[in-house]
């Protein structure tokens, strides 16, 4: 079973939070920082799925980051700072979205449903062979360094990956493994079924893995 | 001889992330272990699908560009300018 590193053990939920909110109402430009660098490319990234262009975007964050500030006082702990954050954002993505002219309800809006198999099936054995179904081509074992010593190259490229997933599932990824929210928090904050955003974690998570193995096998030749 | 069989390997890399998620039914689980005791293959795919959370898990904080942190920046000193209450 997985477990995900959403709150650190030993530390009252919410308690890191209360903290971070009384430095930022205290004007503490580091925690400001420290946040904005945390949560702003995820923010970039999830904003841009809902107004036309990268600069609206840029424009929508910043637009979040104020009402953060000026909104601090509404913050009750009921759910994480960064989960509050996120919500801030779509309301503002969501709003903007719809003044430009491209209303995007997340359930619905994007045409990328996509079916089929994650895996190229021709990694497969056939139909006719003794094994159908088995590997024919089976990945093999990487031997990746601690994330610290992970070369930038890696990072660049499964950056790109991501930034060119379709954007329900760069959403979800982003949400869920770069910023390690938990399937609860995501589905809340997207209106989307658990199911949904399985598969569309399911998906992603599945196209950057390829891009890694892509990576490693380049990396042995 | 169908121990751990029962999934084929291109079923089971479609159902990988219900199955790291904690969400197959316990039949379904069952047969998803006994496979990956003994296929490789799968085993080195699950391992690399948990390699590819944990290293999207360091993308976060990567490539703030610095006139979007300055902009964020100045907005906060302009906020707490305007509402830094007196002592």
């Amino acid at each position: 079973m997985e477990v995900r590193q959403s709150t650190p053990a030993g530390s009252a939920p919410g308690s890191a939070d209360a903290r971070l909110v009384q430095a930022l109402r205290d004007g503490d430009e580091s925690t400001f920082t420290e946040l904005v660098e945390r949560l702003t490319p995820t923010m970039l990234a999830v904003a841009v799925g809902y107004v036309p262009s990268r600069t609206v975007a840029e424009e929508v964050v910043q637009e979040t980051w104020l009402a953060v500030l000026t909104g601090l006082d509404r913050f009750e702990g009921r759910s994480s700072l960064r989960t509050w954050v996120f919500g801030i954002l779509l309301n503002v993505a969501r709003s903007r979205g719809v003044r430009e002219r491209r209303s995007v309800p997340f359930s619905s809006a994007f045409p990328e449903d996509e079916t089929g198999p994650t895996v190229d099936p021709g990694r497969f054995r056939p139909q006719g062979d003794e094994w159908p179904g088995h590997w024919a081509t089976p990945p093999r074992q990487w031997a990746l360094p601690e994330p610290a010593l992970l070369s930038r190259e890696v990072r660049t490229r499964l950056r790109a990956a991501l930034d060119v997933l379709p954007p329900r599932q760069r959403t979800v990824v982003h949400l869920r493994d770069a910023q390690g929210l938990d399937a609860d928090e995501v589905c809340a904050l997207l209106g989307i079924e658990p199911g949904n955003q399985r598969v569309l974690l399911h998906r992603g998570r599945a196209k950057l893995r390829q891009v890694l193995e892509d990576y490693m096998d380049e990396a042995r030749a | 001889m169908t121990r751990g069989l029962e999934i084929d390997c291109d079923e089971l890399v479609e159902v990988v992330t219900d199955y790291l998620e904690g969400t197959l039914d316990a039949d379904t689980r069952r047969r998803f272990a006994e496979h990956l005791e003994l296929c490789d293959g799968c085993d080195a795919y699950v391992e690399q699908m948990r390699e590819t959370v944990r290293v999207t898990g360091t993308l976060a904080e990567d490539d703030l560009r610095p006139d979007m942190r300055d902009k964020l920046l100045a907005a906060f000193r302009g906020w707490k300018a305007g509402t830094t209450p007196s002592p």
